[in-house]
């Protein structure tokens, strides 16, 4: 079963329309037919760029779209658009789990509840208790051992001064816990290529669905994470873990401060013997259908990026944290009472920023590499639209794009958007 | 086990409103489950927040015109939509069939009928709703699509141009008769249409 789940990606190849060239979406191909296809959507998309659609709905007048001017119908093709956004957009879909294609028999996947067959019904009912009265118990089990361990593994090794014993010690100790507790989450990994996996001094960059990541990447080898410092539980775990080995706990002022961040990154990095940082640079957990812009701040740092593509098998169950729906302990309880999670991760090779390119570039080049391995869609739009309104710089485009086309081919500026196709003139 | 609250769609509603705005069964399940999506309250009904939370529909220019387009009562923010009405709204788009036309000459206009997507469009630039576009609400809307970049002046003659060419009765407001006149060659029924999945 688990050789099955290599699966890729569909050969839809649609394209959004081309004008909204700072949010463009394509699905790549990358050939064998899928396991577990997308649902597909609920209209299709036609029509090209604004350009285009602007000159079909004037073309009942004498004037070519060349000498400009106003036509009524011309806000029919803002008026279908907005209409097709309300029925089917890219970005909130995201935000939300992924719908399967057919009914894995977890409540939670199943939006519209029809009553099936008295058959079904006990069958998911055999599920439940079988989730919930065996498989939960053991795996709890499991997760409290690992956790423990790892707090107190990790600050027997810190008391060892720092010598060559105490990093293989230390890496020892962290590899234990964290397969102990993707055990404790039935988890099913499958690593490939694992001669790129990250190298000291190096920085690993993946895309974000849930807090799991981190115990999937850690589990074939040791990283260096980054985070904010918590209280509380999470709080005791993160002390210890730094007494073993260097991790990058920031407080939250010093979060605000991106000079501060940088640096320190930077010295983590320039010390070859640091393990890799582990980054996520979406900065939110997206559902692990599509990768949402990448923040800049991580390529920004210097060194050699290893990109890391994780795709989850959503049949097994949802692995994605809807963090506005459900809290980390509800989250961690559905993870304990699914099927399985079910993974594959991708190493990638090693990518430095080249010659002339720019740090959004580069995020961007990372970016595209992630989603076709993983079979993801590349999306340009950014991760914290799940909370943040959308800026006004996008509409402003869209309104300069159409102002050139109602002055006339005297300024046309819309030219440059059109050749930028994959870049996007997003600032943060 | 079953849905959420109740708000699950009947039977009945889904024969209404097929009847009414002629979406087919899964397209309106569908079209419930995207309902559903959007409303983040939870509460069977859509409020402009809910609309303006979706990336696309913010960054287009006439995006709160078409949000303005599914509350019809007025511009209240309290205002809610529900799905009946959310669909009657959607109706518009839907593309014209063929063997729709040879239909019962006289049962009412089917919601969207060419006539029915002309009026929509009027509407939406119509806002006072006198069945006349006058000179300031076509410039509210030139505004709204060009943003900052052309002047006050420019607009407004180009507002003008548009008012003379299309104005036939001389009140310098462009009727609705007037406006399906000057638009009688566009092929509203691929411009205005939405092609929806079964």
């Amino acid at each position: 079963i688990v050789k099955q789940l290599v699966f890729s990606n569909l050969t839809i190849g649609y394209r959004c329309d081309s004008h909204l060239d700072s949010c463009m979406a394509t699905l790549t191909t990358v050939g064998e037919t899928s396991v577990c296809p997308l649902i597909p959507g609920l209209i299709q998309r036609e029509g090209g760029s604004m350009e285009q659609e602007m000159g079909e709905l004037r073309r009942y007048r004498t004037q070519s779209i060349s000498r400009g001017e106003f036509a009524l119908s011309d806000s029919f093709y803002f008026y279908r658009k907005g209409l097709e956004s309300i029925v089917d957009d890219q970005v909130t879909q995201r935000f939300s789990s992924e719908e399967l294609v057919s009914w894995n028999l977890l409540t939670r996947t199943n939006h519209n509840f029809h009553y099936i067959s008295l058959r079904l019904t006990i069958i998911w009912g055999l599920g439940v208790i079988i989730r919930y009265c065996v498989l939960f118990p053991l795996r709890i089990t499991l997760a409290i051992i690992g956790l423990s361990w790892l707090v107190i593994g990790t600050t027997l090794v810190g008391f060892l001064p720092k010598n060559r014993v105490k990093t293989w010690l230390s890496e020892l100790v962290h590899l234990m816990c964290y397969r102990i507790c993707a055990r404790g989450l039935s988890a099913t990994i499958q690593y490939h290529n694992k001669e790129n996996k990250p190298q000291k001094g190096g920085i690993c960059v993946a895309n974000h669905t849930s807090p799991i990541d981190i115990v999937i990447l850690a589990n074939d080898g040791c990283y260096a994470m980054v985070g904010q410092c918590h209280g509380g539980l999470m709080g005791v775990i993160q002390r210890s873990m730094v007494r073993s080995c260097p991790h990058v706990w920031f407080e939250r002022s010093e979060m605000r401060d991106r000079h501060a961040v940088t640096s320190r990154l930077r010295a983590h990095v320039a010390a070859k013997t640091n393990l890799p940082i582990l980054i996520f640079p979406e900065g939110t957990c997206i559902n692990n259908t599509s990768v949402m812009m990448f923040k800049k701040g991580s390529f920004e740092i210097g060194g050699t990026i290893y990109p890391v593509a994780i795709k989850y098998d959503p049949r097994f169950g949802d692995a994605f944290w809807n963090s506005a729906k459900y809290n980390m302990v509800s989250y961690l309880l559905r993870m304990m009472t699914s099927w399985a999670i079910v993974v594959n991760v991708w190493y990638l090779p090693p990518m430095t920023r080249e010659e002339g390119e720019d740090a959004a570039q580069f995020a961007n080049r990372v970016k595209s590499a992630i989603a076709h391995q993983g079979g993801l869609l590349d999306m340009a739009w950014d991760g914290s639209l799940k909370r943040d309104k959308v800026k006004e710089e996008f509409k402003e485009q869209q309104q300069k794009m159409y102002s050139s086309m109602v002055v006339g081919k005297k300024r046309r500026k819309s030219e440059t958007f059109r050749k930028d196709n994959q870049d996007t003139v997003i600032l943060e | 086990m079953g849905s959420r609250a109740s708000t699950l769609l009947r039977e009945e509603e889904i024969e209404e409103i097929k009847k009414e705005t002629g979406f087919s069964h899964s397209q309106i399940t569908r079209l419930y489950s995207r309902f559903t999506s959007l409303d983040k309250g939870e509460n069977g009904t859509l409020s402009r927040e809910d609309f303006q939370r979706i990336p696309e529909l913010a960054i287009n220019p006439l995006g709160d015109r078409i949000i303005n387009a599914f509350f019809p009562e007025g511009l209240d923010r309290e205002d809610q939509v529900n799905f009946r009405g959310f669909m009657r709204t959607l109706a518009h788009f839907r593309p014209i069939e063929d063997n729709e036309k040879n239909k019962d000459p006289t049962a009412s206009e089917p919601l969207n009928s060419r006539t029915n997507k002309l009026l929509f469009a009027f509407r939406l630039y119509d806002l006072d709703r006198d069945d006349k576009i006058s000179r300031d609400e076509l410039l509210q809307v030139l505004r709204m699509m060009v943003g900052v970049n052309i002047s006050d002046e420019q607009l407004g003659s180009i507002a003008d141009r548009t008012i003379q060419e299309a104005d036939q009765n001389g009140d310098n407001s462009i009727s609705f008769n007037e406006f399906i006149k000057v638009l009688e060659k566009v092929d509203v029924e691929q411009k205005m249409s939405i092609r929806f999945l079964h």
